[in-house]
């Protein structure tokens, strides 16, 4: 006899996005709503307090601001990808957000009035990003952690990961989890389920990514029948510190630091003369890139040629005081930001893409909703503009809480009928498989070379031929996995059967990945192409689908939802 | 040691297995590369050297407190202790004490967690039941100065990893004692301008095995990855706690208000996105 455990609603994914849903579901059952949060981490360790420099809302109208502004930086940062109809919710929304924190907790930065502060972004014509110092999604996710302690409704499942979505009809009817502590696998089911799971890059060798963020949230509904929608647009944040990936803040170029190459010229002037280097962050990327490609960065370790990133004619009480987290991740390389300049080169930083939703957050399956980093609404189009990612996080968190929640309050029954033999199916494939071989190779070396490939053929800088090179590698992986083994046997707290679990979903990830960006013959925003060095609205003002069928990956397209603003040159 | 050798770097790890319910040693190898932190090591000792090594990790810029361990006898993050920074040849890893371990250096934070949900860790306010009050539905944020904001900063910084719990001596004797991290987090929500659970909050606290159990060892403040002064935080407290007998009136109770609009603001940035052409 198989347990099956059972809550009204499942959150799966315990960042800003999870965190925001269960709370706004238990706000609207006023509490009654069994609620499970089912996260890989312990709850609050999400990769969400990575998150640095702020949350993007329209605050001060009467100084300046306006939902307008902020919709038309949105849609020009996306290169017109975005849909607009999505942007517009977003920028009406994302303010209460910001309020809500603060009355839960939040410390938001204070202006000298006691209002909450905000400072500059890439991309962003008036300062909107709302910061808690530099660590706000730290801040953000402390706060929600927080107030999640009042209501006794939600179950947590710290350490659990969950490994398939069971649909059946195009219904949703459950999904299996590992415990992780334990080393079981279990049946879940309830009426409804948010999938908040997260993205994650760790596919690529130099990201900003924690290590736990395996694209798990992409790949395990792809598996499922699922749509990813715009996974060729990566994200490359211009300021990775070399060697270890960390962000540096973008907040230190809007509090004044300049990017200099080797030769000490502020080369943003000459590419971005309006915008310089708070110019969007494809942009900044792509200039950067150019720079080190032409031979006139520094030499760096491992390959990882570097520009610097100059904050010395700052006031050094804005570095201490605004800008520690800086300081505190230069100490660790050692490196005194205030008398020298940080080595920095562009980094794997956010996926544009994800898992298919609509407005509502609804996914194609019925009782599926999705929330956060991991759903592609298409809110960033081909490039977010900074602090607009958790201000998503928490807008569509509360979206999809509210609506799964009075979708359940409607339902009277879980799913009738559990295909029990799903479980056993998992069971076949982690234990008797993974678990089960005896020899093989081991995931590292695999993961190693996945993230080379990464790395060299779908950096900044694309074309075809090194692309298709790279998928064909990404498929001899592929096929080098399926021998995998995991050497560490027991059962109790196995991380290496969970990297082995991971290194699967990154495989399916990069596959994806790298088929959706070879068939887009263009370049927008962060996909850019030497082959194909323009724009081209004519056949690729759309977005790309990608879905699993028998016959491999299908990729199809949709129009962009272009409600306001036609497609313009985009300059900055 | 050879000149080849000079570069690497001995682990003794002391790791817990769960069938055995035994500690045992194990000692690896490691070669050295400049910066190189505690959590690389253990990376590299994964890929490499033996799989089977369990520790927690994820962020490793010491901001999600995953990966608490106990480097040379202090408890601290993997990710942010350099190995220079030890100046040690044999460096000896160690789970975290006073926490239940589960695997290798992995320990069961859940009474850790239990402690900290106990304090309430969420801003206090009047209205906070009802479901219709400006809490739930918020029109404006309430007013605080960035001096009032400073007033809590520093203790809000906590990343919740365990390294304080873990140097408790206290909480060593006692597993009661509720422990630096949620006395210090009680202490941040008290310092908040914006709280008004001031006496709910030390209600919570004024117990012999709450507060007053405090013996001022300072360890929780000498580990602390943040190094937030925890043991200040406490002995704040325990003035709070006298106050509360003799002097209720000095203790504030109206909490701030929401933040009045400014009549006319100073600067106005004039910015106009183009006009609709669609």
């Amino acid at each position: 006899m198989v347990e099956i455990i059972r809550h009204d609603l499942i959150i799966v994914g315990s960042g800003l996005a999870g965190l925001r849903a269960a709370i706004e579901a238990s706000i609207v059952s006023k509490g009654k709503l069994d609620i499970a949060v089912i996260s890989k981490l312990q709850i609050n360790r999400s990769h969400s307090v990575c998150a640095q420099g702020g949350t993007a809302a329209v605050l001060y109208p009467d100084e300046g601001d306006s939902y307008l502004l902020h919709a038309w930086d949105t849609v020009k940062g996306s290169d017109f990808l975005a849909d607009q109809d999505i942007v517009m919710r977003f920028v009406k929304e994302s303010p209460k957000q910001i309020y809500l924190l603060e009355h839960w907790g939040c410390p938001w930065s204070r202006r000298e009035d006691g209002r909450i502060a905000q400072w500059l972004f890439g991309g962003h014509s008036f300062p909107r990003s709302t910061y808690a110092s530099d660590v706000t999604g730290f801040f953000e996710m402390q706060t929600l952690w927080g107030i999640l302690h009042k209501f006794d409704n939600i179950t947590l499942y710290p350490e659990w990961s969950v490994t398939k979505i069971i649909v059946e009809n195009g219904e949703y009817r459950g999904l299996t989890a590992l415990d992780i502590r334990r080393g079981t696998l279990h049946l879940f089911t309830s009426k409804a389920l948010i999938w908040a799971a997260g993205g994650g890059l760790r596919m690529y060798n130099f990201t900003s990514y924690s290590h736990t963020s395996t694209g798990d949230g992409f790949a395990i509904p792809f598996e499922a029948g699922f749509t990813l929608k715009d996974m060729e647009f990566i994200q490359f944040h211009p300021t990775g510190l070399v060697p270890s990936g960390i962000v540096i803040i973008e907040a230190a170029r809007g509090e004044g630091g300049v990017l200099r190459n080797k030769n000490g010229e502020r080369f943003m002037e000459k590419v971005a003369p309006q915008y310089k280097e708070l110019a969007p962050r494809d942009v900044v990327a792509r200039a950067m890139m150019k720079e080190i490609l032409e031979g006139r960065g520094f030499e760096g370790p491992n390959g990882l040629d570097y520009l610097e990133l100059d904050l010395t004619h700052l006031d050094k009480e804005v570095i201490t005081k605004k800008l520690a987290a800086v300081v505190e991740v230069c100490n660790m390389i050692g490196i005194d930001p205030k008398v020298e300049p940080i080595p920095v080169r562009p980094v794997a930083h956010y996926p544009m893409g994800g898992v298919w939703c609509n407005i509502e957050g609804e996914s194609e399956v019925k009782g599926i909703w999705i929330a956060g980093e991991v759903g592609c609404l298409s809110l960033h189009g081909a490039n977010r503009l900074g602090t607009n990612s958790t201000a998503e996080c928490l807008v569509w968190g509360a979206i999809t809480g509210r609506n799964a929640a009075l979708y359940v309050q409607k339902k009277e029954n879980n799913p009738s009928s559990i295909p029990v033999e799903e479980l056993q199916g998992e069971e076949k494939r982690i234990f008797d498989e993974f678990l089960g071989r005896e020899s093989g190779e081991d995931s590292y070396s695999i993961r190693r070379e996945l993230r080379i490939i990464m790395d060299n053929c779908f950096y900044i800088f694309r074309d075809g031929a090194t692309m298709r090179e790279g998928l064909s590698k990404i498929r001899t992986l592929k096929n080098r996995f399926r021998k995998v083994t995991v050497k560490d046997k027991d059962k109790i707290y196995n991380s290496d059967l969970l990297t082995a679990i991971e290194l699967n979903n990154l495989l399916t990830c990069a596959e994806v990945i790298a088929l959706s960006a070879i068939m887009r013959e263009e370049s927008r925003g962060s996909h850019y192409r030497y082959d194909f060095p323009q724009r081209d609205d004519n056949k690729f003002l759309a977005h790309t689908l990608a879905r699993k069928t028998t016959d491999g990956i299908t990729i199809d397209y949709e129009p962009v939802k272009i409600l306001y603003w036609k497609p313009v040159e985009r300059k900055y | 040691m050879s000149e080849k050798n000079e570069n690497i770097l001995q682990f003794r790890i002391k790791r817990w297995d769960p069938r055995s319910a035994k500690f045992s040693i194990h000692y690896y190898e490691v070669p050295t590369t400049p910066y190189m932190t505690i959590l690389d090591a253990l990376i590299y000792i994964k890929e490499n050297i033996d799989s089977t090594l369990t520790f927690r990790m994820s962020c490793r810029m010491a901001r999600c407190g995953s990966c608490a361990i106990t480097i040379n006898g202090k408890p601290g993050l993997a990710c942010n202790t350099s190995i220079s920074s030890l100046n040690s040849r044999i460096v000896t890893l160690e789970p975290l004490r006073n926490l239940p371990p589960i695997r290798d250096l992995v320990v069961d934070h859940t009474p850790f967690f239990k402690k900290q949900a106990m304090i309430k860790p969420y801003l206090m306010r009047r209205d906070i039941n009802d479901f219709e009050s400006e809490y739930w539905n918020p029109s404006r944020e309430y007013y605080q100065s960035p001096k009032e904001l400073e007033e809590y900063a520093e203790y809000a910084y906590c990343v919740t990893c365990g390294a304080c719990y873990s140097a408790c001596e206290t909480v060593a004797l006692d597993n009661q004692y509720l422990g630096p991290q949620a006395l210090m987090n009680i202490f941040r929500f008290i310092q908040d301008s914006r709280d008004e659970g001031v006496f709910e909050r030390l209600e919570i606290i004024d117990a012999y095995d709450k507060c007053w159990k405090c013996r001022v060892i300072d360890a929780c403040s000498f580990v602390c990855p943040k190094n937030i002064d925890i043991s200040q935080a406490i002995q704040y407290l325990k003035r709070y706690l006298l106050k509360k007998y003799f002097l209720p009136s000095k203790i504030r109770r109206e909490a701030a208000p929401l933040a009045s609009l400014p009549p006319s603001p100073k600067k106005r940035v004039e910015v106009q996105p183009p006009p609709f052409n669609v």
